[in-house]
């Protein structure tokens, strides 16, 4: 392992709400390209770092290195900036808004938010509205080809499962170098969330550089598409390596299985 | 096939503004109050009617929301030749379409980016005193025109501290207390008239004073004919100018602010950047639009900027349904117009404002008419 192999390391980071450690003194680190499963029991912090790697709560101690760039203490924004978007737990579209406008909040960083442009030069607008439609169609084919189709529907029309496609193609839309995934299958059956692991893993293949931590309870999934684990218990690291180590680890067995 | 869909267009637009110009006109022309009364009756009942049956909507859709503008800027220059020595009537279209201009600015901020504002009035008081200290001067009144709007924008930036700290029920507390300061201000404010006021010149464009009535081509015009269509002029700019910022990246941003603040940070808007133009742009409009007032009526005092004027600029937002124009322009007429029409509710007006604001919360909390989502603007979906 070396040191050009790790876009992201997290050293010492702490959260507290008040008295509440919800992450304790984690290390932790993501290598270029690989696919991260971040597993734990609920409560277990796995969320809270995700809010805390983006900037919505600032660590209370500890390092966040991204790239060579230190991010601990940084905006939502700057975080999006450096390359690492998100989805979360709980659907967070714009439900009034269409799929396209959902999908070019998305884009945001990509599109010209200048007076002058938006208002005097439309066909230049109307030009770039055209790439971000194409873009955020070929992402919809992946996932869903019939939803490509509806592009100007508002969200309200769009089914559970579909939604939730919405909301990872709208972080793909960003080009993120890491993309980090808070339990996108739940509420779904078997058969759809092997769909949308597929799904994922057909993007990772065309996004050459496309690094993901992927946070999910359903142990079948994280055997099958992740390279390596970490776990998490009670904000603190209780192992990692890769899906077979961690599922032979005693510690393991006794959070989730509640063994003794 | 050019042709005839350009022919479509021109003659669904043209439908739409003499029908919409038939009702002004009866609306306007009569004096009788159950005859307004019946009308508005008629009014409602053809336009429900309208949407439910999908002529209305087809009709728009077909003439395209342009075309509509247009013909509904037409109307509006017909009736100001309809009533061109009638200055009760000219005043009347002219404070409605002053007002809408006033509530498109409170649209891009409480409709567009969430930023609530019920300092309305006085920010359209701070467009009429920049005209009324302004307008003294030599300066060409278009540009004592955009000075209101400079103004009230930059009086408007001193909120922007405590505004972008708070949201929700706290934002709008932070306006109203801004409102009511800002009268108590102008009311100990001796250089500005204190309570009693000031008086304004007239608007006066390259030597052509609009306070005089004049003779065309025969026809005598009263000034306030003038006005109107500066009015309607200003009017149909601020429209095209918030359609645009709509139906842009701007609006996507702006609704994204208003929607979702955490998931718009993550994905690298700056919500500070983007509350700050809306409430910038909204209040440049209003103070447009209460320069171009404070001259047309000649006048300005502390009263007539106090906080339930404010609430009337909201109350129309919320009667048209917040994010539409075409309601809020229905509202501003409505809650503008009936009370002179219907003298005998006139002392009970903000009575019945209230009761009408919140039947429509109750009964149809989207408003008159419903917010639509936005029109693609790019050139393979248009």
């Amino acid at each position: 392992m070396t040191g050009t192999g790790q876009l992201l390391v997290c050293h010492g980071l702490t959260r507290q709400f008040g008295g509440v450690v919800a992450l304790s003194e984690l290390d932790l680190e993501v290598r270029r390209g690989e696919l991260l499963g971040l597993i734990g029991p609920n409560g277990s912090g796995k969320t809270t770092f995700f809010n805390v790697l983006t900037g919505l709560f600032p660590p209370t101690r500890g390092q966040i290195v991204f790239d060579g760039a230190r991010l601990a203490g940084a905006t939502p924004q700057e975080v999006h900036r450096a390359g690492i978007t998100r989805t979360f737990q709980r659907s967070r579209l714009c439900l009034e808004l269409s799929i396209f406008d959902n999908l070019a909040i998305g884009a945001h960083q990509r599109l010209d938010h200048g007076l002058w442009f938006n208002l005097l030069r439309r066909d230049s607008l109307a030009d770039q509205a055209d790439t971000t439609a194409a873009a955020a169609q070929e992402l919809l084919q992946i996932f869903d080809p019939p939803l490509a189709r509806r592009l100007y529907e508002p969200m309200t029309g769009v089914a559970m499962i579909d939604r939730r496609r919405v909301e990872i193609c709208r972080a793909l839309m960003s080009h993120p170098r890491l993309l980090l995934l808070d339990e996108p299958s739940a509420g779904m059956t078997a058969d759809e969330t092997n769909r949308l692991m597929d799904d994922i893993l057909e993007v990772r293949r065309r996004f050459g550089d496309l690094t993901i931590v992927l946070i999910e309870h359903e142990m079948s999934v994280i055997q099958r598409v992740t390279e390596r684990c970490v776990v998490l218990n009670y904000g603190k690291k209780l192992c990692e390596g890769t899906f077979a180590e961690v599922a032979a680890n005693p510690e393991v067995r006794r959070a989730y299985l509640g063994l003794t | 096939m050019t042709a005839a869909r350009a022919g479509t267009r021109a003659l669904s637009a043209a439908a739409l503004a003499a029908v919409a110009g038939l009702l002004l006109y009866g609306f306007l022309a009569t004096e009788s109050e159950k005859t307004v009364g019946l009308m508005l009756l008629g009014a409602v009942i053809a336009v429900a009617g309208g949407i439910r049956s999908g002529v209305l909507p087809r009709l728009v859709a077909a003439a395209g929301a342009g075309a509509v503008l247009a013909g509904l800027g037409v109307a509006m220059v017909v009736l100001v030749g309809v009533f061109h020595d009638d200055p009760f009537v000219l005043l009347l279209m002219s404070r409605a379409l002053l007002v809408l201009v006033a509530c498109l600015g409170l649209h891009v901020q409480l409709a567009d980016a969430g930023v609530p504002n019920f300092a309305g009035a006085a920010f359209f008081g701070i467009g009429g005193y920049t005209a009324a200290v302004l307008g003294r001067g030599d300066l060409p009144h278009p540009v004592v025109l955009l000075a209101s709007g400079a103004v009230a924008a930059a009086v408007g930036s001193l909120l922007l501290l405590p505004l972008l700290r708070t949201r929700g029920h706290y934002a709008a507390l932070i306006t109203i207390a801004f409102g009511l300061l800002f009268r108590t201000f102008l009311e100990v404010n001796d250089t500005l008239g204190g309570p009693q006021g000031l008086k304004l010149a007239g608007l006066r464009v390259l030597g052509w004073s609009f306070n005089d009535d004049r003779q065309i081509l025969g026809v005598d015009f009263s000034g306030y004919a003038f006005y109107c269509l500066a009015a309607l002029a200003l009017a149909l700019l601020a429209v095209a100018l918030v359609r645009r910022v709509e139906r842009s990246w701007v609006g996507v941003a702006l609704d994204a602010v208003r929607l979702d603040e955490t998931a718009s940070a993550c994905f690298g808007i700056s919500i500070g950047r983007w509350k700050i133009a809306a409430f910038t742009l909204g209040n440049a409009l209003i103070g447009v639009a209460g320069g171009l007032s404070a001259m047309m009526v000649g006048f300005i005092a502390p009263n007539n900027f106090t906080f339930q004027e404010s609430l009337v600029l909201v109350s129309i937002l919320l009667l048209g349904g917040l994010g539409n124009l075409a309601g809020l322009a229905v509202a501003a007429l409505i809650v503008i117009w009936l009370p002179e029409k219907l003298q005998p509710i006139q002392e009970f007006r903000y009575l019945l404002f209230s009761v009408l604001v919140v039947l429509v919360l109750v009964l149809r909390p989207t408003g008159l008419v419903r917010r639509t989502s936005r029109r693609p603007f790019g050139s393979v979906a248009a």
